[in-house]
């Protein structure tokens, strides 16, 4: 019933640096189905970032992938650039957190619409800005016509959001890439920002994955959610099942340590003890053994692979049966 | 808990910004802050929380002199701060300090850890010899979580979590009554932020300190607070005990802010009413008149553009500035 | 919590921190035009330090047997050949480098120690220290540099040390306005505030905070001087206002080569390859320390 329109597998980016090889993702097979949002959720360096930037093609020069991430009948990864090129801002889109990275300083932002138009879809000038006026208002951009004529700088951070979101979704792509595109807003704006994406997913149908380390923002808009940690999936399920019952000691910890309007206060948060791994030095077998508090001798030895156990997880606690 | 440490009058912060032609230039006072008041006691934290641009950064830079004030006053211990000379208020800042947001940019990336965190020590103990300084480094390093091995290592070798802490160590070396904290966690991971923010409220049982924590995230803010403050343009919007604010907030902007914050919850989240500010924030070289926060205000009236709303109290120590906070909002209860 | 733990490891040895600057050193080491360059100037230096006392003629001793240019002859210790006076070259050469090394060198020293406290106190303290720092800065830079050493050695007669000052007073204008923009830029930065609120003094902060940050910068920047002020010294002395004989420097000896070239070409030649094979290193050093401080724009 479903149909997949990204389908990453076995996806590893390595890093050559002068100190060494970096594993910044290793093996990690995900898929996005049409019109739904694939909420990828993790820290800082577990590797959310890089797999996305992978599949476009965006890496580092010193970054290298193997695997596949097929989209629409092409791997991306195997792909040339002339390929890449029609694929990407036209049928796959990418959203990043700092507006201001994504829009050109000294243009004004209607020409940087316009623009894409006239290139990836050949209108003439007249024809572009009515439809990149009619995008800005489908971002609920108040005044288009006004906003259409000012530079960057002159727009505040959601409104900024906004256009770069009504850039990458002018070509009607199939699938959006949102990277933490609401973590340098302020909370009414984000709200805002996600009320307008589930929007745009409910009535146009467009699917997301939306990378994020904020466990609410993916609580309101993912359909299914994966979790990430050291490079690797360590859990993925449906976005009510991972908030209900997850099975990933990581993932409930997670969960614990994000304090909510509706607890109690206490006096202590619970916390996931210790810091995580540098990429370079990786502990042997589970990469979570050292923080984790139902660590038992074989998640020294043994990584455990993503098998079903209540959810798609990777922890011998919920494979009982394949032990 | 009964001794006032702090007591901020009616404070102000402007910056003459130019405005105009390319000769003569005007100069408009940007309202960074513009009377602000409260008190603080020892053992109390109070949260102040505020959207970008809402000054909370620049009250708390202000209450520390790290910034001249335009006008109000800051008594400490009873003491005006603002009339200082340099020295004087060196003497007083023995014991007040800050954490900063990002723990990498807060530490000088050519000293060591022990270095940073023995800096305040050099400047107010300049007596004291390097065997007793290391000895009480050390022993600082431990009391944040810190291996007191690390003394020699330089800042980008600690991760981030362990950078704040290193900037805690230092703010918290001098045994200060009061110390500032601006976003401390917003930079950190969430898996680290709890551990930080139990590190926080930890040091500050034990050393009776009274806090201003700075933050956007109201969810943290309600974890560590006593009081909480809800900046708007520069303006206080509400005040008031912790739990009052969250169970019975009476400013439309609080409401706002609170129908806003995620939940990790899709069942909630996605079910739950929101309030939505409408339009955008206001220039603060242009505040609307009257209520700053009315252009925004789903409850704004006529008298909200002519007069400037002053404090009611809708209940102890809970002070609010709207005209309308008598009528009931949005049933903001967050709990199913 | 944790401290106890730590308090249990107390007594272990303390770990050593590895600095920006021994990461730097370690990038710089691997830089294989970088090291080579260093190895060059530092054999370069020992040479025209060490070199004239091994040598059968000194400096300013005329071979009164052939006073005229000649080829190298190695019978009579004219290893490189003589100058048009029958001093010989080499000697000449290497006593000449010790001058022009010891120009750029302590040149920039003083044009570092100036611009460097110039543009720190300027950026640092800022309002109308800096106004008023800046607008000389920007006056010294208007007045044209020939003049303002011509005066100077018209003023005070001709003078070695003189000449330092000179073009260090000169070479700390670019300086200065380096170091004020990092300062500018440090600034704004948290750790400067941190500092602050630990109750720093402004000294104390410039010093301890500002310096060792900006120097990064700066040290790029002197080994890009050095060879500037090598060849400043070298037009100063051709316009006459440089070392004066039998004394020499490698500017001079171009000059008198140059005048030779047809005739006796080694004239020109030996100090041109001693000079450029220096300048040459320095500029590759700079690149390479610029690399080595700076990793994030290579």
């Amino acid at each position: 019933m479903t149909q997949r329109i990204l389908d990453i597998s076995g996806l590893n980016v390595r890093f050559a640096t002068e100190d060494g090889e970096v594993a910044a993702v290793s093996d990690v097979s995900l898929h996005v189905n049409k019109g739904e949002c694939l909420g990828i959720v993790g820290e800082s360096g577990c590797g959310k970032s890089q797999t996305f930037m992978a599949v476009m093609g965006l890496l580092a020069a010193n970054g290298k992938t193997t695997g596949s991430a097929r989209f629409g009948g092409i791997d991306l990864l195997k792909a040339d650039e002339r390929t890449l090129n029609t694929v990407r801002g036209n049928r796959l889109a990418m959203v990043f957190q700092d507006p201001m990275t994504s829009l050109t300083p000294h243009m004004r932002v209607g020409r940087q619409l316009t623009e894409v138009l006239e290139r990836h879809r050949g209108m003439d000038a007249k024809a572009a800005r009515a439809e990149a006026i009619a995008m800005m208002a489908r971002v609920q951009i108040p005044e288009p016509e006004r906003r259409f004529a000012m530079h960057p700088h002159e727009l505040s951070g959601g409104l900024r959001q906004r256009i770069v979101l009504a850039m990458a979704l002018l070509c009607g792509p199939e699938l959006v890439i949102a990277d933490e595109p609401t973590t340098a807003l302020d909370v009414t704006v984000q709200a805002l920002i996600l009320d307008l994406m589930r929007e745009l997913k409910e009535k146009h149908g467009t699917s997301f994955v939306l990378i994020t380390h904020d466990l609410g923002v993916v609580a309101g808009l993912a359909d299914r959610v994966a979790v990430m940690y050291a490079g690797r999936v360590v859990e993925s399920a449906g976005v009510r099942e991972i908030f209900a019952a997850p099975r990933h000691p990581y993932t409930k910890g997670l969960l614990a340590c994000t304090p909510r309007l509706t607890d109690a206060p206490t006096a202590v948060l619970p916390t996931i003890p210790g810091q995580p791994p540098d990429l370079q030095k990786l502990p042997p077998g589970c990469s979570f053994h050292p923080r984790c508090a139902a660590v038992f001798d074989r998640c020294r030895a043994e990584r455990p692979a993503l098998a079903e156990g209540g959810t798609l997880n990777a922890c011998f606690l919920n494979h009982t049966v394949a032990a | 808990m009964s001794e006032t440490l702090l007591d901020v009058k009616d404070l102000k912060v402007h910056y003459p910004v130019r405005t105009g032609g390319l000769v003569i230039g005007t100069y408009t006072p940007l309202k960074a802050l513009d009377g602000v008041s409260f008190e603080l006691k020892a053992g109390e934290t109070l949260g102040v929380v505020g959207e970008s641009g809402c000054g909370k950064s620049t009250l708390g830079r202000a209450v520390l002199q790290l910034l001249p004030a335009t006008g109000g006053a800051v008594a400490w211990l009873g003491r005006a701060l603002n009339d200082l000379d340099a020295k004087a208020l060196k003497a007083e800042r023995e014991r007040m300090q800050i954490v900063f947001q990002d723990p990498l940019a807060s530490l000088d990336p050519r000293m060591t850890a022990g270095d940073i965190i023995a800096e305040p020590l050099r400047n107010y103990r300049p007596h004291m010899s390097k065997a007793e300084m290391k000895a009480k480094v050390k022993d600082m390093m431990g009391r944040v979580g810190l291996h007191s091995t690390m003394i020699n290592r330089y800042p980008h070798e600690f991760s981030g979590g362990q950078c704040q802490r290193i900037g805690i160590a230092r703010a918290m070396i001098l045994d200060p009554k009061l110390v500032v904290c601006d976003e401390p966690v917003s930079a950190l991971d969430v898996s680290i932020r709890a551990q930080v923010v139990n590190l926080l409220m930890e040091l500050q049982r034990a050393m009776n300190l009274a806090m201003i924590f700075i933050s956007h995230d109201l969810s943290i803010v309600r974890h560590i607070s006593h009081r909480v403050m809800v900046l708007y343009l520069g303006k206080t919007m509400e005040i008031a005990p912790r739990d009052a604010l969250y169970a019975a907030p009476r400013h439309p902007y609080t409401q706002a802010l609170l129908s806003a914050v995620p939940v990790p919850d899709p069942t909630i989240a996605r079910a739950r009413p929101r309030l939505a500010l409408a339009g955008e924030l206001p220039s603060p070289l242009n505040p609307p008149s009257g209520c700053v926060f009315r252009t925004r205000c789903p409850r704004a009236t006529k008298v909200c553009a002519e007069v400037e709303p002053t404090r009611a109290q809708p209940g102890t120590g809970h002070d609010v500035w709207c005209h309308h906070w008598r009528e009931s909002g949005l049933e903001t209860k967050v709990a199913p | 919590m944790t401290s106890a733990h730590a308090a249990a490891l107390d007594t272990a040895g303390d770990v050593e921190g590895r600095s920006l600057w021994q990461d730097a050193w370690r990038r710089l080491k691997r830089n294989r035009a970088a090291l080579a360059s260093m190895i060059i100037l530092g054999v370069v230096a020992a040479v025209c330090l060490i070199g004239p006392y091994t040598l059968p003629w000194p400096y300013d001793a005329i071979d009164w047997d052939h006073v005229e240019a000649m080829p190298p002859n190695m019978e009579l210790g004219h290893y490189l050949g003589t100058d048009s006076v029958g001093r010989d070259l080499l000697a000449r050469t290497l006593v000449g480098g010790r001058v022009s090394l010891m120009v750029g060198v302590l040149a920039t020293m003083v044009a570092l120690f100036i611009g460097v406290t110039v543009g720190a106190v300027a950026g640092f303290v800022g309002g109308r220290v800096d106004q008023l720092l800046m607008r000389l800065v920007d006056l010294l830079y208007s007045v044209p540099l020939t003049f303002f050493v011509i005066i100077l050695m018209v003023m005070f007669g001709r003078n070695f040390i003189l000449m330092f000052l000179a073009i260090g007073a000169v070479e700390w204008l670019t300086m200065a306005r380096i170091v004020r923009g990092q300062t500018l830029s440090l600034k704004s930065k948290e750790f400067i505030e941190a500092a602050r609120a630990s109750g720093g003094s402004t000294a104390g902060i410039i010093l301890r905070h500002v310096v060792p940050n900006v120097l990064g910068v700066v040290i790029v920047y002197v080994t890009l001087t050095i060879p500037q002020v090598i060849l400043l010294e070298s037009f100063l002395s051709f316009l006459g206002l440089g070392v004066q004989e039998p004394f020499t420097s490698w500017g001079v000896l171009l000059n008198e080569g140059a005048a030779e070239l047809e005739v006796n070409p080694q004239t020109l030649i030996v100090p041109a390859v001693f000079m450029t094979a220096t300048l040459f290193c320095f500029n590759f050093l700079g690149d390479g320390l610029r690399d080595a401080l700076d990793p994030k724009d290579r």
